[in-house]
């Protein structure tokens, strides 16, 4: 009847085009396109018209055109939703039972998911305050000692001018920085102690720092300082801050040019509260600090167009051609520029490469998060798949009446949408309830994610794709039921049927027992190096920074001190005892190996500091005032005898560079005063007052901290009547030493918990079903005789099995990752059998008190009512 | 009562009015090209129509087919008397902006 047109146009844009066109325009404007095609082939030819044909199709890809976007779903229907919402609203009201274990349950899953999607939000947002973020980088520098490449953060104060000279295409701004240092600042008779930074004039202006009065130019000026919003109000209150004078404990007077808002906590530069200028700074280091002395910081920020990577090979030898052999070329020292979006999270860093760092907790999080959340799920799918004989009837119904599989798949879909809605609200208000006990477990700062659109866009997004992912295999295995099996009642769920559940059940179990392993070993772990010998005591020991004021007179400050009651000993030293880092090289002595590159830590101290803190002399003596000789005495740890490689230590000869000869007076017993978690590092003490600014003291053991403590402030006021009294104890300072270890064992045990509880809540509901369809049965039984605990064996029996069974995949599993973990210390627990072993009957137990709940109920249940019952 | 309609939706409207009852698709694109040689796409077009349908400026038929458009019917669209007069208030509204202009003030212009 119709001629085929003798070219066709391309198919591929046809069924494009009837892939997104609204149905009702369709067929005609298709016609328009063909004859339209058909005109284009005469006059342009086949191929062009091809190509225009494509065109006309991408060009009606407008609205107006393409279909709506709902128009296949439900919601062209208002009443089917309605109907949809209305029953399934019945469906869980009817179910109460079962629509709290889902409910809960999800709502704990989200939780989590919740809660971690913050963390890591917040951890990749690390430094993206700063404008120039991707272009800002600091300073680095590989050194090769002892055949490996060692990398630290640090740079000498003629770099910066260096890179000025040499390179300056490269660099828009260029700063030297001090360390983050505590200063006092005064203003009149106040006093507050902030952290900051000294920077040259580029630092503001690299930080893009938002200045709310003044400006952030001019630290050119050496007594200029730029101070924070919250600086500012607790120095002047409600008066203006700009040109007002800062008084340092230095005698310095600094005049306020700016005042700029703090920075938020996930930014590298949060602590600094007042920036002040360099050039100050420059004026109180030593004359002859040279290019060896790494003791500042630079930061830079890349000119536009020009490659990081570039540019880091371009400057990596500007030290090493400046140094002398003396001061550490053999070392062969190579700079190298490492990015800002780098250093929150991947700032690990093994022969001179990045090999990871905190990112790792990030992949660790989400993935906890995600299988807390597949959890969640499961739950969903299995309460639903077990309830399928009941509702079997229904589907059965609504299929005779008419309905389509599409309409019923639906219809569950808006059922699973409906309780992961009421789940993400739950979960929102478990996670504001939750928030300030996660803050404090994460160590962050969050707040306010309530009020960020993202927050609920992804949370919306979210809700509806668990909401699918959780339905699909229910939607899709209730709405195959054939009506007719259906309503003669013939449907049976036998063994076959129950198999994807018992596999998830596994699953979920799996999971939880591997972080209750992870877990336990994590706390094994902390505990492990807690108890760690310390070879020194900590109890009573305290220790602050003192300022010159009370170094010129220290032995009369150390006598006016052990003359009050409270204090048994003080010494000085040059850092904290649980801060050993200050390292040092160009040591000679016999028998060393010519081709070693020696590092020392070292520590200048006091006579006394070694007796404050109790430490134990295995050989030889401590320092002592009666030999004047101890002045070229060094007390060495055991570790730095093995270094050395001395049999007998005591009165052996060290040179040390240019300061001359040393002997050893005596061997100290290793103590921990860096890493718990690595063998103590060869250490010197040797006596140097000048040079030591940290007093120790112990108090008495009967003294009460609280009565001694104004007292002690009291003789510090007395000579030093400026800077705070700020102490801290050095057993909570030893602390912070396993704060990192402790926050993953906190956040896992936190995790564990609610998997725990998502799972144990998914079995209550599988308990249930299971004893509601098998009350003939036990009925039965229970009339032939069987006992109650025969019963309740039966019912529990297949659970256990599950759990163990999840035991068996758990535990190679852990060990595997666990084992890897712990090879991250040197010092580390072993991992003993015992904890799967206590993981796996945790478990068990967990596991038959939760069925049990259910189990022992049915087994009791009278026999009369179950079998009268006809249906 | 307002009518809004764009300089695009009052060509394809004019051009609907002046084919009668040959208005539909290729035929106004033809159209609006031989006589004010403006190239129009489909979708353009057929996004004008449908909304105009929408407002009611324009009623639709569906027609005969052809073996060049592969069996798929016309649609043929005609101005309803809305959309006269929405084209009436057009031209007229036009007409009144123009006589309220004042000639134009170029200098080297001269207007006797």
């Amino acid at each position: 009847m119709q001629e085929q047109p003798s070219h066709s146009p391309p198919k591929l844009a046809l069924r494009l085009f009837s892939w997104f066109c609204n149905p009702a325009y369709h067929t005609d404007i298709e016609g328009d396109l063909m004859e339209h095609f058909e005109d284009n082939v005469e006059e342009e030819g086949l191929k062009k018209a091809r190509i225009l044909f494509f065109l006309d199709v991408l060009l009606l890809f407008r609205p107006g055109i393409i279909r709506p976007l709902l128009s296949r779903t439900p919601f062209k229907h208002p009443t089917m939703i309605q109907h949809h919402l209305k029953i399934s609203w019945r469906q869980l009201i009817k179910n109460r039972g079962y629509s709290f274990l889902n409910i809960s349950g999800l709502a704990m899953g989200m939780a989590v998911v919740v809660l971690i999607s913050l963390w890591v939000w917040d951890e990749l947002s690390y430094n993206k305050n700063h404008e120039n973020y991707d272009r800002i980088a600091r300073v680095m520098i590989n050194q090769t000692i002892d055949g490996d490449i060692q990398t630290s953060w640090s740079a000498p104060k003629q770099f910066a001018p260096a890179l000025r000279e040499g390179y300056e295409s490269n660099f828009k701004y260029i700063s030297t920085t001090s360390h983050f240092t505590g200063r006092a600042l005064i203003v009149g008779d106040k006093t507050i102690g902030r952290s900051g930074m000294f920077v040259e004039a580029d630092m503001p202006e690299m930080l893009s720092l938002n200045m709310l009065s003044g400006t952030r130019k001019g630290l050119d000026d050496p007594y200029a300082i730029l101070i924070s919003k919250s600086t500012a109000k607790a120095l002047f209150a409600e008066e203006n801050p700009i040109n007002q004078t800062i008084k340092l404990t230095t005698d310095d007077l600094l005049k306020v040019i700016g005042v700029y808002a703090d920075m938020p906590d996930n930014s590298s530069f949060s602590r600094a509260h007042f920036f002040g200028s360099w050039k100050l700074f420059e004026q109180w280091q030593p004359e002859w600090v040279g290019w060896g002395n790494r003791w500042f910081r630079a930061y830079v920020q890349l000119a536009d167009n020009v490659d990081l990577e570039k540019t880091s090979a371009t400057i990596k030898d500007v030290t090493l051609n400046n140094l002398s052999e003396q001061e550490g070329a053999r070392l062969n020292p190579e700079i190298f520029l490492h990015p800002m979006s780098k250093w929150h999270l991947k700032s690990d860093f093994e022969n001179g490469m990045v090999v990871g760092g905190r990112i790792k907790f990030v992949w660790l999080y989400g993935t906890i998060g995600f299988f807390v959340l597949i959890l969640a799920c499961i739950n969903f799918i299995n309460l639903s798949t077990a309830r399928a004989e009941k509702r079997a009837k229904e589907i059965g119904v609504r299929k005779a009446l008419g309905s389509l599989r599409t309409q019923l798949i639906s219809q569950f879909f808006s059922e699973a949408l409906l309780v992961t809605g009421i789940a993400f609200v739950l979960s929102v208000l478990l996670v504001a309830l939750l928030m300030p006990f996660f803050n404090e477990v994460s160590g962050k700062e969050i707040s306010n994610w309530w009020s960020n659109p993202v927050f609920w866009l992804f949370g919306v997004g979210f809700t509806i794709l668990t909401g699918i992912f959780a339905s699909t295999y229910p939607a899709l295995y209730l709405s195959s039921f054939r009506p007719v099996k259906v309503l003669k009642g013939s449907i049976q769920s036998g063994r076959r049927a129950s198999i994807p559940r018992k596999f998830m059940v596994t699953l979920q179990f799996t999971v939880s027992i591997t972080l209750i392993i992870g877990t336990m070993v994590v706390y094994q772990q902390i505990q492990f190096a807690k108890g760690l010998p310390l070879g020194y005591d900590q109890s009573n020991l305290l220790s602050t920074y003192i300022s010159d004021k009370i170094t010129e007179k220290y032995p009369v400050f150390r006598e006016e001190l052990l003359q009050t009651d409270v204090v048994e000993e003080v010494g000085k030293s040059e850092t904290f005892i649980t801060q050993t880092y200050i390292n040092n090289s160009g040591f000679d002595w016999e028998g060393k190996d010519p081709g070693l590159t020696e590092q020392f830590f070292t520590m200048r101290m006091s006579h006394e500091f070694g007796k404050t803190i109790g430490w134990e002399i295995v050989q030889g003596r401590d320092f002592s005032k009666e030999f004047a000789s101890d002045s070229t005495g060094f007390v060495i740890n055991e570790a730095a005898v093995d270094y050395l490689g001395f049999d007998d230590p005591i009165g052996k000869q060290i040179k040390w560079g240019e300061n001359g000869y040393y002997h050893i007076i005596g061997v100290v017993k290793n103590m921990i005063t860096q890493s718990p978690y690595r063998p103590t590092p060869q250490m010197i003490y040797f006596l140097d007052y000048d040079r030591s600014d940290v007093v120790t003291l112990k108090l008495k053991s009967d003294a009460d901290v609280a009565t001694a403590l104004p007292k002690i402030e009291a003789i510090f006021k007395k000579f030093d009547p400026v800077r705070p009294f700020n102490f801290q104890f050095m057993d909570e300072s030893y602390l912070t030493k396993f704060r990192g270890e402790e926050r993953i064992g906190k956040l896992a045990g936190f995790f564990t918990i609610l998997a725990l509880l998502i799972s144990c809540l998914g079995l209550l509901g599988m308990i249930a079903f299971v004893a509601e369809r098998r009350t003939k049965e036990i009925g039965i039984r229970k009339v032939l005789g069987a006992s109650v605990f025969g019963l309740w064996q039966l019912l529990t029996k297949e659970f256990i099995v599950l759990v163990l069974i999840a035991g068996m995949i758990a535990i190679p599993l852990s060990y595997n990752y666990m084992s890897k973990w712990l090879e991250n210390y040197e010092y580390h627990v072993s991992l003993s059998a015992s904890v799967f072993i206590w993981a796996l009957g945790g478990a068990i137990l967990i596991t038959l008190l939760t069925v049990s709940l259910h189990a022992v109920r049915a087994a009791l249940a009278n026999p009369v009512k179950s079998l009268r019952t006809d249906s | 009562m307002k009518y809004r309609i764009g300089e695009f939706e009052e060509i394809v409207l004019l051009t609907v009015g002046i084919l009668e009852d040959e208005a539909y698709g290729v035929n106004i694109k033809n159209d609006i090209k031989t006589r004010l040689d403006r190239k129009v796409s489909v979708g353009a077009l057929q996004a004008a129509l449908r909304r105009m349908e929408k407002k009611g400026y324009l009623t639709s038929q569906q027609g005969d087919s052809t073996s060049k458009r592969g069996g798929r019917p016309k649609l043929f669209f005609r101005l309803t008397a809305l959309g006269h007069s929405a084209l009436a208030y057009s031209r007229e509204t036009r007409n009144r902006l123009w006589d309220a202009m004042p000639p134009p003030a170029f200098p080297q212009l001269k207007l006797s």
